[in-house]
């Protein structure tokens, strides 16, 4: 590992990255030489609190909490481009979700973050449905702030309007089938 | 006639009706039968994987599943749950230890997987195995003059495991010329379009298609063609937003690869979902209807 005598030196626990290297997908992290790749060629690091170089550096000196706190994770788009750029073939893009997913866990995460709202919409439409409504899904998502949402109408009307929002839902066949499943992989475990 | 099985998404049914209808129009011109996955269910989308890996493995495995008994390519026209697809096959073959819960998982369910569906992203099917020559002899109308942007976004080039160039994509834009129009040059082709941030109206998703409309308007393009759902909405359905945020002087209409191949082949333009578009395209490709 990149570091590793410096950081025995200052006493740095390394509880942290061994935690995010045992993840699948998350092995190569020890290997960063941290060159930056990843931040120049994220297409949101520009609005970030801290860059994904940053916070590979962060999970290296242990800083748990900093890390799962960050807004950083939140903003990132799955686009992949640092994990097909990384020289030393870390999977960055992987590693963020495995971020999103302790910190959701932990109860660390920033609060007010829409897209952590929008994904746990998401997630119990898909287990109600089986399939994504997603005419239902604007709609409670927008009542999560009825306010904020008031602009949004015209938006919505358009899609409506253009035949984009089907107002029932597609369902499969035997709904029950996915429940059992989600029950199962919930009980067999991982992240 | 090429066979395939079909896994159009859900976003297929729904907000991308345009690219559902206009699949259906091309596809016996084309010789292909891209025949519908039964009961299939929601990949998972990246929002799933955000929240619960095992779960989104599941979904994809369940369709993989139900694919695998067809023994035919598995034909998938939006980006995001190609990638979900991939991603799954790949998890499976590379982490012995969630093959092994996954496969607990379907066997719950009365299902089973060996691993052996080929996933395939349906723009390359077309480009690849109709082959660019067939599809130039079936034009009827060759698009002169027009000038296409072709954007390929992320995930159908990311991660890398596709049969498309990473990071300097070319296929559309041979798609394109066989159709007789003209790709022009376009830096940002497989830039993010803002993903589910644009939806969310944060700021930082809108700059995100702001910059693909002006890097496209830059280089002379007339219209801009995709082949995902997402990057559809957020750069179509979203274009007013950002043309007044951001006081754009100009529109682009963004039409799905498939829509462009349904003109250039002369098919029913009512057939091709050009009313469920909010920029309108006609006033750009009437000339050609």
């Amino acid at each position: 590992m990149a570091g590793l005598d410096v950081l025995m030196e200052r006493g740095v626990a390394l509880d942290f990255i061994k935690e995010i290297s045992t993840i699948p997908g998350g092995e190569e992290i020890v290997q960063c030489i941290q060159c930056g790749t990843c931040s120049g060629c994220c297409p949101a690091s520009f609005m970030m609190d801290y860059t994904p170089r940053h916070l590979v550096a962060m999970i290296r000196a242990g800083l748990r909490e900093e890390v799962l706190s960050s807004q950083a994770i939140w903003l990132c788009t799955s686009c992949y481009t640092c994990t097909y750029r990384c020289p030393m073939g870390i999977k960055i893009t992987d590693i963020m979700y495995a971020l999103k997913r302790i910190a959701l866990r932990s109860g660390k995460y920033p609060r007010g973050l829409k897209v952590e709202k929008l994904s746990k919409e998401f997630v119990n439409m898909i287990n109600r449905y089986g399939r994504n409504h997603e005419a239902e899904l604007v709609f409670r998502f927008a009542m999560k702030n009825p306010f904020k949402s008031i602009k949004d109408i015209p938006l919505g009307w358009s899609l409506f309007s253009h035949g984009k929002l089907p107002l029932m839902p597609e369902k499969i066949k035997d709904v029950n089938k996915i429940k059992t499943m989600i029950q199962k992989a919930e009980e067999v475990g991982g992240l | 006639m090429m066979e395939y099985i079909y896994y159009p998404g859900c976003s297929l049914k729904a907000t991308s009706k345009a690219y559902f209808e206009s699949i259906n129009t091309i596809s016996a011109p084309l010789g292909v039968n891209f025949k519908e996955l039964e009961d299939w269910n929601c990949c998972g989308a990246s929002l799933y994987m955000g929240i619960n890996e095992m779960n989104s493995f599941a979904l994809c495995a369940r369709n993989l599943a139900l694919a695998e008994k067809e023994g035919k390519d598995m034909a998938i026209p939006c980006s995001g749950c190609y990638t979900m697809f991939r991603k799954t096959n790949q998890y499976l073959k590379d982490y012995p230890e969630i093959k092994e819960k996954i496969y607990k998982v379907l066997e719950e369910v009365g299902l089973s997987y060996n691993g052996n569906v080929k996933v395939r992203h349906l723009a390359e099917i077309i480009i690849n195995d109709v082959g660019l020559e067939k599809i130039s002899s079936l034009v009827k109308r060759r698009l002169e003059g027009l000038n296409v942007a072709c954007y390929y976004g992320c995930l159908m080039v990311r991660p890398k495991g596709g049969v498309e160039d990473t990071e300097n994509p070319k296929s559309l834009d041979r798609l394109v010329t066989a159709l007789g129009a003209n790709p022009v040059f376009f830096p940002a082709k497989v830039r993010c379009c803002g993903g589910t941030l644009v939806g969310l109206g944060e700021d930082i998703g809108l700059r995100m298609v702001r910059n693909l409309l002006i890097c496209a308007k830059d280089n002379k393009a007339d219209l801009m063609v995709v082949t995902c759902p997402l990057c559809h909405m957020n750069i179509d359905v979203y274009q007013p937003r950002v043309k007044k945020k951001f006081n754009l002087g100009f529109t682009m209409p963004i039409l799905y690869f498939t829509q462009l191949m349904g003109i250039a082949l002369g098919l029913d333009k009512n057939s091709l979902g050009f009313k469920s578009l909010i920029v309108p395209a006609e006033p750009v490709v009437s000339k050609y209807l």
